[in-house]
């Protein structure tokens, strides 16, 4: 039985190497139901793996990942895809599945997965598609679609599961400029809606907008945490602060 | 063990003049492949509708025979009609080259149309004529796009090359064969043949790998085909 | 020179009698052959590393050698070790062995043609590995390797000629013999050549209506 006390998403002490190479050293994180956390940092810093880690999708070499207080055995294959059924999951790249149009791409896993009937799971899609706004475009293909409605269709294939946890990777890295906000706006509506979100990303705006904490990471390891006020208030002198201002002058966004 | 290496020892140096023939057939196929080729295929993708029309004939016919057919319908049927004395290699190399043709013509072809529509175009606005932007712009860049195509061209023509022998060609296959019916060592006799023929395959395919790296064009990397 | 007693009476039913065997090498060779090519082309991808090796060797070996001469090992060649196959079964072995070769290389074309990507994505959804592999990498995998395995039935047809070479008597050999004995080789050649061509043809129709059938907008080339 959870409460509200207790993190709806622990990772402890999380660590892996790849090709020999440590990624993530000793990682811990604890996510509060309804909380957006962001992760940032520069690139090599492990963001991407430790989202990868928490689904399972890399194996960590150390670490324990919790659900709800229920803590994962990666070893038992139908003990790891009911967890990833309940954790969501957005891509960098979108990842839609090419041979199938939107709607298919929002419903083939809760057919496949869950085992909806045909008509149950195209309603649910279809609600799902409305929400993200792209009802209309339910029977084109990815090679059909923007960038922007390609990740919108991966957000509502992630939200037909009904996740209690949503992981996004850098969902607006690979999009065009200008089809970055409708993305946005779209997981903007979800953190106001109350979903627990942990989301690797450069839109400093945002994250300073709508995060619960921030957490910074580099080297594979969490230097700093705290909410957006304290680690980028003027002054504050923070490491974020500090990686926050050079991609400002970088890419000409307020800080 | 031994007496069978003994076997192939003996024939190899018969065999091995046998594979001069081989490659002679090859390269001389590819040649007539490659003239009657790239013709075909610059009328096809610039040709009026009768001239496209004729070459899609010639492609759907020689591509939808099987060679051997191909070698018997020329050298027994009608180069004797026609009265043409040739040896088996030149019909050989007649029947392979005009076959190959149409394969060839149809790579080239894909190679001109996977070229961006801008290089005629600014060709044009330069003042040359069509048959100049043709001959130096289009084609230098499509022939180049050509040679990974054209090097599985390479060696289905070597592999068909060895059907020459029912016509009494005296290339790798056919000194195998006649060895072989002597000797009844087929087993070792026919492996060495194909051995053979896989070098050469490999050898073929290196020298091209070479040739496409040294036209490269910077900025074409995985380009059309 | 058209001597319609020779055409209907001797020729056609020669020919006729050939198109039957040629269909009849045909057919079980181009399912075994597309069949055991999926299996080493999966394997290639998909198997352990000495797997993935053999299937490698096994390939370069059948599509780098004549299959005429694979055809005269197998039926001149293995009665030096016991084994002795009639000319029908022999050319069949013979046109499964390589053909299988060929399709493998599709088929592995079209698996590693499938963007890793999407597994990840389907592994986040929960999908099992099975799952995986039959709703979202056997549609794909199968799309883009059809072309490839569609033109391998096409030579397939034409290759059967060579059942000849061993004394199968196929569509080839029929004409070879009609021809050999009325000297009529233009005609009898011309017949066999439109048989074959009719064959091609219409089985290019086909396959050009199965890939209609199962195209998706924008799932052309294999993007790299």
């Amino acid at each position: 039985m959870t409460d509200n006390a207790t993190p709806i998403l622990r990772v402890e002490h999380l660590s892996v190497a790849l090709g020999g190479r440590p990624i993530l050293r000793d990682v811990s994180l604890d996510v509060d139901r309804g909380q957006l956390k962001v992760l940032i940092g520069p690139s090599g810093a492990g963001k991407s793996t430790l989202l990868q880690c928490i689904n399972h999708l890399i194996l960590p070499d150390a670490g324990t990942v919790s659900l709800e207080g229920r803590a994962v055995d990666a070893h038992r294959k139908a003990d790891l895809y009911a967890f990833r059924q309940q954790v969501g999951m957005i891509f960098q790249e979108f990842n839609l599945f090419d041979h199938l149009d939107a709607l298919s791409n929002v419903s083939i896993a809760l057919r496949k997965v869950r085992g909806m009937s045909r008509a149950a799971a195209r309603e649910r899609a279809m609600a799902e598609l409305e929400r993200v706004g792209l009802s209309s475009r339910h029977a084109l293909y990815p090679a059909q679609l923007s960038g922007g409605q390609k990740q919108r269709v991966a957000i509502a294939r992630a939200l037909a599961m009904d996740p209690k946890v949503m992981l996004l990777d850098e969902p607006t890295s690979a999009l065009d400029p200008e089809l970055v906000g409708e993305v946005l706006a779209v997981i903007r509506d979800l953190a106001k809606g109350g979903m627990t979100m942990v989301m690797a990303t450069h839109q400093m705006d945002f994250a300073r907008a709508l995060a619960n904490e921030i957490v910074f990471m580099e080297r594979g390891a969490i230097i700093e945490r705290g909410s957006p006020v304290e680690l980028l208030a003027p002054g504050a002198g923070t490491r974020t602060q500090d990686f926050c201002s050079r991609l400002t002058d970088l890419c000409e966004e307020s800080c | 063990m031994l007496d069978k290496l003994l076997v192939i020892w003996d024939a190899l140096p018969y065999i091995l003049e046998g594979s001069a023939v081989t490659i002679a057939t090859v390269l001389g196929s590819l040649a007539l492949g490659f003239c009657m080729g790239v013709p075909m295929a610059v009328a096809q993708v610039y040709g009026g509708r009768p001239v496209r029309y004729l070459v899609g004939l010639y492609v759907w016919f020689f591509r939808g025979m099987p060679i051997l057919v191909l070698l018997f319908l020329f050298y027994f049927g009608l180069f004797q009609a026609l009265d043409l004395n040739l040896s088996a290699f030149t019909a050989s190399c007649l029947v392979l080259g005009m076959a190959s043709a149409a394969y060839q013509s149809q790579i080239f072809r894909g190679s001109i149309l996977a070229l961006p529509q801008g290089q005629l175009k600014a060709a044009r606005a330069l003042g040359m004529s069509d048959g100049a932007a043709i001959r130096s712009i289009v084609l230098p860049q499509a022939l180049r796009l050509s040679i990974p195509a054209w090097s599985n061209e390479y060696s289905i023509l070597l592999k068909d090359s060895a059907l020459a022998f029912v016509l009494g060609t005296p290339e790798i296959m056919a000194r195998t064969h006649f060895v072989a019916s002597r000797t009844y060592e087929h087993l070792p006799l026919y492996m060495t043949a194909g051995a053979l023929y896989f070098i050469i395959t490999l050898a073929g395919l290196k020298v091209l790998r070479h040739l496409e790296r040294k036209t490269r064009i910077p900025g074409y990397a995985g380009y059309g085909i | 020179m058209f001597d319609p007693d020779f055409v209907f009476g001797e020729m056609l039913p020669a020919l006729n009698r050939g198109l039957i065997t040629s269909m009849m090498l045909i057919v079980p060779s181009a399912t075994l052959g597309l069949l055991f090519g999926i299996i080493v082309g999966t394997g290639r991808v998909f198997g352990p590393a000495w797997v993935r090796k053999a299937g490698d060797i096994y390939t370069a070996t059948f599509r780098g050698v004549p299959l005429v001469v694979q055809l005269m090992i197998i039926y001149f060649g293995l009665p030096n070790i016991g084994i002795y196959l009639e000319p029908f079964p022999a050319a069949v072995l013979g046109f499964v062995l390589c053909s299988a070769a060929y399709n493998s290389e599709y088929v592995r074309g079209a698996l590693l043609s499938i963007r890793q990507g999407q597994l990840k994505a389907a592994q986040a959804l929960g999908f099992s590995k099975l799952k995986t592999v039959l709703f979202i990498v056997v549609p794909q995998a199968v799309r883009r390797a059809l072309p490839g395995c569609g033109n391998e039935i096409i030579y397939l047809i034409k290759y059967s000629s060579l059942a000849y070479v061993i004394t199968c008597i196929e569509l080839t050999g029929e004409g070879k013999v009609v021809a050999a004995r009325s000297f009529r080789f233009t005609e009898v050649f011309l017949f066999v050549g439109a048989y074959y061509l009719f064959l091609v043809t219409l089985a290019s129709w086909i396959l050009h209506r199965v890939e209609q059938h199962f195209s998706i907008p924008g799932f052309g080339r294999a993007k790299q």
